[in-house]
């Protein structure tokens, strides 16, 4: 179906009762999206304006006030509900989880469907991917993405290439390996990685990282649903910190496209999952301070990942920023600034820029200088345009 | 070779140090590359010349005659046990036994009052593995169950039939538990119960024969089976005897494997892998299971395949990679996988499909499937990290699994001795709360028993089950490997002239003049699976390779817009170069 409002890039799906409809759901106001901590900015919420094609479409009592990990619970209650094979399984899931996201889902949907397993992830990654090829939805929980390693093997040699080496007779598609990412404030070496950038580097699965609640909610229910193997990250400080207006139905965020959350015509600004806040920041500082017009984009799904979205607002604005919270060396940013320049040289104006960690394991009580905070990004949206000008 | 100093070993009864049997070329050239490997390891340093012209004598001596299959030597032979201590000498009574076995049983004493070489078969009450492991045998049926007292000592090897075709009597097991005698008589009872049916196919009749001939065992004949005819005719032997299907395939696999390793040597196709010597654990265990049990094997277990339906031209069409490939060429040979024979794709990466096992059977159980998932292994696997996951999530989940683990005694070069310190693979079943039991993997319906028990139980329990099938690899590891480097050819000969699961079979078949089983024909079938595997390689050999697109498809279920593009570039890159490509 033809978009509409042509600035809107991302299409939401609006599912009804498992029919076929689809209604093109514009995203309302950016402020909603891009300030997920719109709890303690009440503004932002009141200041809801939806485009009128949507009003007939979506009533405007049909969210709820969720912060992610009651959004992620929310997603997951939906897809068990509505497929009977799918499971939750890992560390601590039967409780309600470390992070809360899958509580009271064992008390709806039984001990067999949402289960503990042993303390293995190479076991959960396996196990997942053994259902998944026998047509069930398996929906792995690693506690942490930074444990996530000895699931590895599974993940590269099994999961990625479960139906290419079949010639398409198996597949995995019904495995979704959910695991929080990213820096927390005090968590140190082994609780704030983000490890996208390892998995993107194998053909054969998705990757996906959500900047909050209620996109979290649809790309996991694509995830879910998706016939690909894919692993869900989800930052784990918006799990409480990040509060919106997330529609109570089933709906889904199409994978492998980006959003632009707002549009700008100086430089463009990428980036992905809880990064967005910041980046959302040095965007607005650049408008107040030097009047700087931004595009800030949300890559969402981080592999197979939206060249067309990106190389087309980088031909507008010819100067791009990528951030991330991962080490700049082989960090997902060096696959962005590697393509762009194939795709769009004769568009740039400037270098492309990485505003990414240091290449050191990330430290505890210096997070906060390793971190490539709002000031940083800030930095490098003006030197963009200062190379330019 | 000194046979009178055999005689003597054979009679005393206490332990002696092991003795060389005399070579044949037949097992040899058997199980190990009639052309020398064209792979070699960098040369090691300290081998001399002199070993190494022994050796190449030795591999000489080793080439195959004009005839693939020179079997008359071995049947004027006695099957003679070279190391195993003989605790017991006593050689069965067969107080009933038909004329016929009671002639071939005079004609062996015959045979050694005549010549001094031969010696009378006697049955082993332990059998020594590699790594020096002598494990004590027993012919009684027990799944260890969780919570149950566990063997002391070394777990016992459960086998029904002899290296020379008869089933034991129970009377000379090496093992026996305390409660074992108990049920042993209880056994006794319910084959009274059991009300037998024959039909009038030569299965039904030497399943009769087996019955009278050992009581003891009725119970058992009367549900294995490979002794009862299936429903409906297969379609490769046009008939439904499921045992002479079972004795053909694995004619059909030793001869598969022979041609395509050597295809392999002459450059026809890149890389294979042998099973020779472990036949009995394929077609034993496969036709214990239904078509809906799932099976995810390692890389070594291409019998299960066979049995299912997998024909030789898919065999071979895999192993060429052309156009037919289900894998459409994508991977090395032997990665065989077929959706419509529940057999997932093999892959390389060791014990990865073990925890997958396990989720494997989850998902069975919940979809309330009256199937099982099994998982295939060496015993080298058992030291990864997958195996302790895959039987641990097993155990818990209470998932109804088959682990069955072919403990050939090599993982690559590695032995058992420096693969694991414990008794082996099995002894590890209680650890993770489920049951295990070990069995002689060249008696294949000691296999065919114990995976059966081993299933009903799997579904009737929701557990898993541990099964570990002591076997030996008498081939390589595969074809980039010369074992030789890491083995004595004595040992692999041994092996291979003793315990060899398809000369057990053969033997037991030719005791019963089973449907006229001798060495002409067996000669003649092994011809006849030669000339077939010849023609589908020659058929493979020709057919085309797979579309170039199949480069980029199935990457993800549908074609991502950058796969596209990186397709488009390889197209417009060989379209300069056509010549090259």
């Amino acid at each position: 179906m033809p978009c509409l409002f042509p600035r809107r890039i991302s299409a939401c799906i609006l599912h009804q009762n498992r029919r076929n409809f689809r209604y093109m759901l514009c995203s309302p106001s950016p402020s909603i999206i891009t300030s997920p901590f719109a709890v303690s900015n009440s503004k932002s919420l009141s200041s809801i304006s939806l485009s009128p094609a949507t009003v007939d479409d979506f009533q405007a009592g049909n969210t709820q006030r969720m912060n992610l990990f009651t959004a992620i619970n929310n997603a997951m209650s939906i897809a068990l509900q509505k497929d009977e094979s799918a499971v939750i399984f890992g560390e601590d899931v039967a409780f309600g989880g470390v992070f809360r996201c899958t509580q009271g889902l064992r008390e709806k949907f039984g001990e067999d469907r949402v289960f503990n397993t042993p303390l293995s992830e190479n076991g959960i990654a396996g196990f997942a991917i053994g259902y998944a090829s026998m047509s069930g939805t398996a929906i792995g929980e690693i506690q942490f993405a930074d444990y996530i390693f000895p699931a590895f093997d599974q993940i590269v040699n099994e999961m990625a290439k479960f139906r290419y080496r079949s010639g398409n007779q198996w597949n995995c598609g019904g495995v979704t390996l959910r695991s929080p990412v990213g820096a927390v404030g005090h968590g140190g070496h082994y609780h704030s990685q983000s490890p996208e950038a390892y998995l993107a580097h194998t053909p054969g699965i998705v990757v996906v990282m959500p900047r909050g609640p209620k996109a979290a909610k649809g790309l996991l229910l694509s995830s879910i649903r998706s016939q690909d193997p894919v692993v869900f990250l989800e930052p784990k400080a918006l799990y409480r910190a990040a509060v919106e207006d997330v529609p109570v139905d089933d709906y889904e965020l199409e994978l492998g496209k980006a959003e632009i959350l707002q549009e700008g015509s100086d430089v463009t600004v990428l980036g992905w999952g809880g990064h967005l806040q910041v980046l959302q920041q040095a965007v607005d500082l650049a408008k107040e301070r030097d009047g700087i017009s931004c595009e800030l984009i949300d890559l969402q799904t981080i592999v197979p990942w939206d060249v067309d979205c990106i190389a087309k607002s980088v031909r507008k604005t010819g100067k791009l920023i990528v951030s991330h919270e991962a080490p700049i060396t082989c960090g997902f940013g060096a696959e962005i600034v590697a393509t762009i320049q194939k795709e769009c040289f004769y568009s740039l104006e400037c270098p492309i820029q990485r505003v990414c960690g240091y290449d050191t394991p990330f430290p505890l009580v210096f997070e906060k200088y390793y971190i490539p905070d709002k000031l940083k990004n800030y930095e490098a949206i003006k030197s963009a345009m200062e190379f330019a000008n | 070779m000194s046979t009178s100093s055999l005689s003597r070993i054979l009679v005393a009864n206490k332990r002696l140090p092991v003795k060389p049997v005399t070579m044949t070329s037949v097992s040899i050239t058997r199980c190990l590359s009639s052309v020398s490997p064209v792979f070699r390891h960098d040369e090691d340093e300290h081998e001399n010349d002199q070993q190494q012209k022994q050796k190449q004598q030795r591999l000489d001596s080793f080439r195959p005659r004009t005839k693939s299959f020179p079997r008359s030597q071995i049947s004027k032979q006695s099957i003679k046990i070279q190391s195993p201590p003989i605790l017991d000498n006593k050689v069965p009574e067969l107080s009933t036994s038909s004329p016929s076995q009671v002639a071939s049983n005079v004609t062996l004493m015959e045979e050694r009052e005549q010549d001094n070489n031969m010696s009378t078969f006697v049955s082993p009450s332990e059998i020594m593995y590699t790594g020096d492991a002598t494990i004590p045998i027993t012919s009684r049926l027990h799944l260890v169950k969780p919570g149950e007292d566990a063997p002391r000592g070394i777990w016992p090897v459960f086998r029904l039939m002899d290296e020379d075709g008869s089933f034991r009597d129970g009377n000379n097991d090496g093992y026996l538990s305390n409660d074992e005698a108990l049920e042993m008589t209880q056994d006794h009872r319910e084959t009274s119960q059991s009300a037998a049916s024959y039909g009038d196919s030569p299965l039904d009749q030497l399943r009769s024969t087996l019955c009278d001939m050992y009581p003891q065992h009725q119970h058992e004949f009367e549900k294995n089976g490979l002794l009862q005819p299936a429903k409906n005719n297969y379609a490769d032997t046009q008939s439904n005897d499921t045992l002479a299907r079972a004795h053909r395939q694995m004619v059909r696999l030793r001869e598969m494997d022979k041609i395509l390793q050597n295809a392999q040597r002459q450059g026809r196709i890149s890389f294979y892998m042998t099973c020779t010597g472990e036949e009995a654990i394929h077609f034993g265990a496969a036709s214990a299971l239904n078509p809906s049990d799932v099976i995810l094997a390692q890389y070594r277990e291409q019998g299960l395949l066979m049995w299912r339906g997998f024909s030789l031209q898919q065999f071979t069409d895999q192993c060429f990679s052309n156009e037919a490939d289900l894998g459409k060429g994508r991977q090395m040979p032997v990665h065989y996988g077929s959706r419509a024979l529940n057999y997932q794709t093999i892959s390389s990466p060791l014990g990865t499909q073990i925890p997958q096992a396990a989720g494997a059977a989850y998902r069975l159980k919940l979809s309330g499937k009256d199937a099982v998932s099994v998982c295939f292994f060496g015993e080298g696997c058992t030291s990864t990290t997958d195996f302790h996951s895959g039987l641990n999530f097993a155990a818990t989940l209470n998932c109804p699994t088959l682990f069955i683990c072919r403990n050939n005694g090599y993982a690559i070069s590695t032995s058992v001795k420096d693969q694991y310190k414990g008794d082996g693979v099995v002894s590890r079943a209680p650890g993770y709360g489920m049951a295990g039991i070990r069995v002689d993997g060249n008696d294949i319906f000691a296999v065919h028993a114990a995976v059966r028990e081993a299933r009903a139980y799997a579904l009737e329990h929701n557990a898993p089950v541990l099964i570990e099938a002591m076997s030996y690899r008498q081939g390589h590891h595969s074809t980039s490997d010369d074992s030789l480097r890491y083995r004595s050819a004595k040992e692999v000969e041994r092996f291979a002239q003793h315990y060899d699961p398809l000369d057990r079979l053969h033997s037991f078949l030719k005791k019963h003049d089973y449907e006229g089983m001798n060495d002409e024909v067996l000669r003649a079938a092994a011809d006849e699976e030669k000339m077939a595997v010849l023609d589908a390689m020659k058929k493979a050999e020709r057919k085309p390779k797979p579309p170039l697109d199949e480069l980029f498809e199935d990457v993800y279920k549908e074609l991502p817009a950058s796969l596209r593009m990186q397709q488009q570039e390889l197209h417009a890159h060989i379209a300069k170069y056509p010549s090259q490509y």
